[in-house]
């Protein structure tokens, strides 16, 4: 029997930032039923609960990898220069709404929009343009791009082809999840269905022309950020996953042909412990999923590789120093946590993109963590601990829950279609409000701790000069490139829309043929129309 | 008593509509009507669900940075429509700069992130236009 003493706890509920009941001492008790080689084994050891490589951080410490991007191409290929030199070491591209919306700048939704969140990408001009002086060969790249990812990433293949690289050693992410747009971020434009065919077109597409790529990143990031627990975050991002590998798999494709270039995206939240659970669980369930669901064979498909950003919506306006303290501890929880690339978030973005400094001391952070704190040259150091494996094994039984309800649904898709997710995740944002309007939950300098007359700190302001420059550039595009052959390239792009061919391919010469983000995404628009959902609050 | 009516709209292309929603169901709790218009509205698709809708309040979420693009925009809408008497009030990630250039063209509640709904509750009730009893 667990003994506790008698001493008084303070008088608050004892739970996790998704409302999690912690008890107040973890034994050996509760891990009875653990068996470690099922559950836990070693690190690099199948379920990899500990982590996919044997020698943890020992081998190679995680890519330090900077989310970036506003304004002009030319200021984001500034700031990446910058990044590298600094020491990062992959480039992650943000872009901004025009462009994830598959909108050109001249479009009226695009109206004081263009380069405010993101950089403006409008044709392979700019792609050049914001990969001008960096060696694609060399570097890796991720982009955060999901309906227009394929447009995207086919200019990003036309710049590397004209740099001289080799496609076969090309190597990056696109994250290219469509599920979590429409459970969460909400940046779709095509149907459910036919989004999923596009992702399809770049497994079968990669698996021969781009091997190395990361084909998809399967995010819980925006699904935590727009207020899910830990738990959902984890169930609905594996799920996705589970739904991409079975579309792959209808498509005819052989599972340890794409399984490979899968990876994941996950949150880095404030709650310590839970987060470093949902870590583990998460490769743990992976592993058991791509073995036993899919019954792939090659090691590869079984290992959940994972990057990280710490919680942006964690950070806050006021007091805004204090956000480095959060975003240090989340970083934390990443990395014991195993991660394979994290981005830590800066100071000022509760207020807006950041600034050069504050990018640079987020990026610091880390480099604390990796070369000064010691916690790099042990493996997976809390594995055994009693809390830990306790909430993993938690985590991962919530997480199946979940599973049974989408499966028995008919899968993500048609839960997606049913509210099932969207329902869920508005109903625990919904308690966490609740939660600090109460001030169960302390957010320091928000609801205690509160500081009047605040000096404010230096932030980026973006003006709209980007958008002048980005709208003039269009029209001369337009007035210059072989529209009769950029016709053509559309009218491709169409006719393999209506049918069942690889859209990689005629996308491919669209880009080569300078066609705009926007009049790649029209063309398919045209064919297959757009989603809308219905509103639910 | 007749119910505030609210219309809560998320314009322009930003998808992340977790503050539209979490403050849309505090006003529903709080008593008042609220009708969310859903995502990427124009000032024109915004305007006109207040004149359908016959709103008190208009609250609208933008954390993009367009804000200065669509506030203006609504606010002529609003006046074009002689509805000018309905209450305004934006939230979301604000410059501080903005602040006083957004009062001053009639948007009268500006909530930035942190705020407790309980204070935007309040605001709504001490400045909405007062409703002819039924």
């Amino acid at each position: 029997m667990k003994s506790v003493t008698a001493a008084i706890d303070r008088d608050k509920p004892f739970t996790t930032i998704s409302g999690r009941p912690i008890e107040r001492l973890y034994t050996a008790e509760d891990l009875r039923g653990l068996d470690h080689s099922r559950d836990v084994n070693e690190p690099g050891q199948f379920p990899y609960t500990r982590g996919i490589h044997a020698t943890g951080y020992r081998g190679k410490l995680w890519t330090m990898r900077q989310f970036a991007g506003f304004g002009t191409p030319e200021e984001t290929n500034q700031r990446f220069k910058g990044l590298l030199k600094a020491g990062g070491n992959g480039l992650s591209v943000a872009f901004d709404l025009p462009t994830l919306m598959g909108r050109d700048p001249d479009h009226e939704l695009s109206l004081g929009e263009v380069g405010k969140c993101g950089v403006s990408i409008v044709s392979l001009q700019d792609m050049e343009r914001l990969f001008a002086g960096i060696d694609l060969g060399r570097i890796t790249t991720s982009m955060t791009i999901n309906s227009p990812a394929p447009m995207i990433f086919a200019m990003y293949l036309a710049v590397a082809e004209q740099q001289g690289a080799d496609w076969k050693t090309l190597s990056g992410t696109i994250q290219n999840d469509i599920l979590k747009e429409f459970i969460a971020q909400k940046e779709y434009i095509f149907p459910p269905r036919q989004s999923m065919r596009l992702i399809t077109d770049i497994f079968a597409f990669c698996a021969t022309e781009v091997p190395k790529w990361n084909t998809i990143s399967v995010s819980g990031y925006h699904i935590r950020e727009a207020g899910s627990t830990a738990a959902q975050e984890l169930a609905f991002t594996l799920r996705d996953g589970i739904e991409y590998v079975q579309y792959g798999v209808d498509a005819g494709l052989d599972v340890d042909s794409f399984a490979p270039q899968i990876s994941f995206f996950f949150n880095s939240h404030s709650d310590f412990f839970e987060e470093i659970a949902k870590f583990r669980a998460a490769r743990k369930l992976w592993a058991e999923v791509m073995r036993d669901r899919f019954k792939a064979k090659n090691e590869r498909s079984w290992k959940l590789r994972f990057h990280t950003q710490t919680a942006g919506v964690s950070l806050t306006a006021q007091q805004p120093y204090n956000n480095v303290v959060r975003t240090a501890l989340q970083a934390l929880a990443a990395v014991l946590g195993g991660t394979q690339s994290l981005h830590t978030n800066s100071l000022d973005e509760a207020l807006a993109l950041p600034t050069a400094e504050a990018a640079t001391l987020a990026l610091r952070t880390q480099q604390i963590i990796a070369h000064e704190s010691g916690v790099t040259a042990a493996v997976d150091p809390l594995g055994g601990s009693y809390f830990v494996e306790r909430l993993t094994l938690d985590m991962e039984r919530e997480a199946k829950a979940y599973f049974d309800v989408i499966d028995r649904m008919g899968g993500m898709v048609e839960a997606i279609e049913h509210g099932f997710p969207q329902k869920e995740i508005a109903e625990a944002s919904y308690r966490f409000q609740q939660a600090v309007e109460s001030r169960e939950k302390v957010i320091v300098g928000v609801n205690d701790y509160v500081q009047e007359d605040e000096t404010p700190i230096p932030i980026l302001y973006i003006d709209e000069t980007t958008a002048e420059r980005q709208l003039s550039r269009l029209e001369t595009l337009r007035q210059t490139r072989d529209n009769a052959r950029l016709r053509a390239a559309l009218d491709a792009l169409k006719e393999t829309a209506r049918g069942t061919g690889n859209t990689m391919y005629p996308l491919m010469d669209c880009v080569r043929a300078y066609a705009t983000v926007g009049e790649m995404c029209d063309a398919l628009r045209d064919v297959w129309g757009e989603y809308e959902e219905v509103p639910l609050i | 008593m007749q119910k505030i009516r609210v219309v809560i709209a998320k314009p322009g292309l930003d998808g992340h509509d977790r503050g539209a929603k979490v403050i849309a169901r505090a006003l529903r709790d709080a008593g008042m009507e609220v009708i969310y218009t859903g995502l990427r509205q124009t000032p024109d698709q915004i305007v006109g669900a207040a004149l359908q809708e016959d709103a008190d309040v208009i609250g609208m979420s933008i954390l993009s940075g367009a804000h200065m693009h669509i506030c203006p925009r609504v606010m002529e809408l609003l006046k074009e429509k002689g509805l000018d008497d309905v209450l305004v009030v934006v939230g979301g990630i604000i410059p501080d700069v903005d602040i006083p250039k957004l009062r001053e063209m009639g948007v009268r509640g500006i909530f930035l992130p942190g705020s407790p709904m309980q204070q935007i509750i309040d605001f709504i009730n001490q400045n909405v236009r007062p409703r002819a009893e039924v």
